[in-house]
């Protein structure tokens, strides 16, 4: 950072850094920041996502934009806190008390992690919601070929800040009123002279007014789901290989992609097994993913934890007379995920049936 | 007959606003509670002081206290966050944008309890931010129980005596690195006032603990912190008086009467002598004073230490003068050369 963020004329920061007391901490400082109208991040691991919980559940409900990564490690707590997992995905993806859902976004890739901080940014701000990037530790903290990062072609994403032009263009503006049918309300950043509002965690109205009255209520967390339908049409898409003669489907995201490879050209190879694969890079599930269950007569969802939690999120999201189709593959003794492994699960399950 | 009595001329500040424009909505808060005083406080301070609402953020944490942004400078952007935890917001807000003023609103629960470690780490940081303690020791919300600012002994309102020593949120802020500590009373409109404004005329954090009692709770024989033993026991340890930078008067004062200190945006504040005399620059001295009050039962009042010059947190960080949140893209964002570069470098 000091390198390549330092004003050439000032020598001063056009960036900061702040090592937090803890991770709450970190986190309100995240949202503080965003409110204000800066881009903030923090990272973490599970521990520190489970500290963050009220903070997420505030960003959530107050909307306001805020990056968390979290490189996984195995728990439950300090679990075992040198070992890779993919333990956090339901926390992650409904962190925080009272009905709340996270966007989260799925790397399998160092190249991947960086297009994915550009994107979540950019998500995070467009929605005004927090984003999970969800890496691990096999993938964070062990040396990984890769290939060289793409600059990013787009500029930033802002997302609806309001100025002057588009207050006039709003009949009456609210903070959290629905003005373009996306439920994503517009807001306004302190200092900007735009019209004020009192942002809290405690029930509201379109107008930002404190609320307990049930419509106002039903409305608003209505309207927050209507924004993650929003969120469902712009997380990344999923990579599907699909491979027409394969009535067996793969599900895997994250690091677990490897080994999938592999494991593909082992199952062909050693079971004479074609598979269709999809790895899923985001949450909330997109489109292709209830294509894909249709097209397959059973779908094995690869993962690194002992609760097949990213299929208990497919039970919750996704069409329930779909369910019978779906399978688990998991892994969840610490160490990162083998080809090996996925392969004699599915080889031994498809021999039962 | 009607009279042609001229209409009465509307008192503006430097900017031409006037008082409304620091006003907030109603108080929901119980009729006399110390915390409305208060923030009659803010609202005169802010707008005797000329400051422009829409530069203010008020935030605030959960209880009775983090109510009161709502009831002061409506025309400011407001945060009513989580328990405990107003001080690591403010730091964001202040981090994104450092032309704001900020001022935290949070109470001796969401402070001293739930929330110390962010007080702590708050006041070690010296962030720019109003810190207003409204300090009733007890908990207004859920009934009255003792917070961590009660003093032993003190008796609640169902007859319960404290059993555990208190916690001095101003004794902690000295000791950590507030570069102003005060501690007034919500009953003492003039001290608090003339503290506030010198709160707002200083950069760095201002941690401003004000005994303001529950009258629902906390208001009975044997409490102290009730109006009647506030009263009695509050010891003012000068005489405030503060001139903003934009007023043209000088105060003078017999040679040793009193203590002059220069703000950091040109103000002056100057604490004139009571009884004894008090330097409110040296933190020994600020410490041994509380902890002879508190041993005493009184409560020392007024401006107990001040180091105007100490930088604070964003002078630290090194930032450039403008808010990080409006840079524009091409200067946060460095070049399709320094990535390749360092790409290259991998290979």
């Amino acid at each position: 950072m000091r390198k390549y963020r330092m004003d050439p004329e000032t020598g001063k920061a056009t960036f900061a850094i702040v090592q937090a007391e803890d991770e709450i901490s970190s986190l309100g400082m995240v949202i503080g920041a965003s409110w204000a109208g800066a881009r903030a991040m923090t990272s973490t691991s599970g521990p520190g996502i489970s500290l963050m919980s009220e903070f997420a559940g505030l960003a959530y409900y107050a909307e306001i934009p805020a990056v968390i990564f979290d490189i996984q490690r195995v728990g439950p707590s300090t679990g075992l806190p040198t070992r890779t997992a993919q333990g956090d995905v339901l926390c992650a993806a409904l962190n925080s008390h009272g009905d709340t859902r996270h966007v989260v976004l799925l790397p399998a890739s160092a190249e991947e992690c960086f297009d994915m901080s550009v994107a979540a940014f950019d998500l995070s701000e467009r929605l005004q919601t927090p984003v999970f990037v969800l890496s691990d530790l096999d993938l964070g903290m062990n040396n990984w070929m890769s290939k060289p990062f793409t600059y990013p072609d787009k500029p930033f994403d802002r997302g609806k800040v309001l100025d002057e032009e588009k207050l006039k263009a709003i009949e009456a503006w609210g903070r959290y009123k629905d003005v373009d049918g996306d439920g994503v309300p517009w807001r306004s950043l302190p200092g900007t002279g735009m019209p004020a509002y009192f942002t809290r965690g405690s029930g509201h109205n379109a107008m930002a007014q404190y609320s307990e009255k049930p419509d106002d209520y039903v409305k608003n967390v209505d309207r927050l789901a209507r924004k993650f339908d929003t969120a469902r049409t712009l997380v990344p898409a999923p990579v599907v290989q699909r491979d027409e003669k394969a009535s067996i489907g793969i599900i895997a995201y994250g690091s677990s992609h490897w080994a999938v490879e592999e494991s593909r050209d082992q199952l062909r190879e050693e079971g004479e097994l074609a598979t269709s694969y999809l790895r899923l890079r985001g949450y909330p599930f997109t489109p292709e993913l209830d294509d894909f269950i249709r097209r397959h007569d059973r779908i094995y969802v690869v993962e690194q934890n002992r609760d097949a939690q990213m299929l208990s999120l497919l039970r919750m999201d996704t069409d329930p007379t779909q369910m019978a189709r779906l399978r688990s593959v998991l892994h969840y003794n610490g160490l990162p995920i083998d080809a090996r492994s996925i392969t004699d699960s599915i080889l031994a399950q498809e021999k039962v049936g | 007959m009607s009279t042609d009595a001229p209409a009465p001329v509307k008192k503006t500040n430097r900017l031409n606003l006037d008082v409304t424009s620091y006003r907030g909505s109603k108080t929901t808060l119980c009729a006399g509670c110390g915390h409305n005083a208060i923030s009659e406080r803010i609202i005169d301070a802010f707008f005797e002081m000329g400051v422009d609402p829409k530069r203010v953020i008020k935030l605030s944490g959960i209880g009775c206290s983090s109510k009161s942004p709502a009831y002061f400078l409506n025309p400011s952007h407001g945060f009513n966050s989580v328990h405990g935890r107003m001080p690591s917001v403010a730091t964001g807000a202040m981090l994104a944008n450092q032309s704001l003023l900020a001022i935290g609103v949070s109470g001796d629960g969401d402070s001293g309890a739930i929330g110390i470690g962010q007080f702590v780490h708050s006041m070690r940081r010296n962030l720019p931010l109003i810190y207003i303690i409204e300090d009733n020791g007890c908990y207004g919300l859920t009934k009255g129980q003792f917070s961590p600012t009660a003093d032993l002994g003190s008796k609640a309102k169902n007859g319960v005596v404290n059993d555990l020593p208190p916690i001095d949120m101003c004794a902690l802020a000295v000791e950590l690195g507030a570069s102003f500590v005060a501690r007034s009373f919500s009953g003492d409109k003039k001290q608090l006032l003339s503290i506030l404004k010198a709160a707002i005329a200083h950069r760095g954090t201002s941690m401003i603990d004000v005994i303001s009692p529950c009258v629902t709770f906390n208001d009975h024989e044997g409490s102290t912190k009730s109006y009647a033993y506030v009263k009695d026991h509050e010891e003012p340890l000068s005489e405030i008086s503060f001139v903003p930078y934009f007023e043209d008067i000088s105060v003078d004062y017999e040679p040793g009467a009193a203590t002059q200190v220069k703000m950091h945006d040109g103000s002056h504040l100057t604490l004139r002598k009571i009884a004894e005399d008090y330097n409110p620059s040296d933190k020994i001295t600020a410490m041994r004073l509380m902890h002879e009050s508190l041993r005493r039962g009184e409560f020392a009042t007024g401006v107990i230490y001040i180091e105007p010059d100490k930088d604070d947190f964003l002078t630290t960080l090194n930032l450039v003068p403008e808010p990080l949140a409006f840079l524009s893209q091409s200067r946060v964002r460095p070049s399709k050369a320094v990535l390749d570069q360092l790409m290259d470098s991998l290979t």
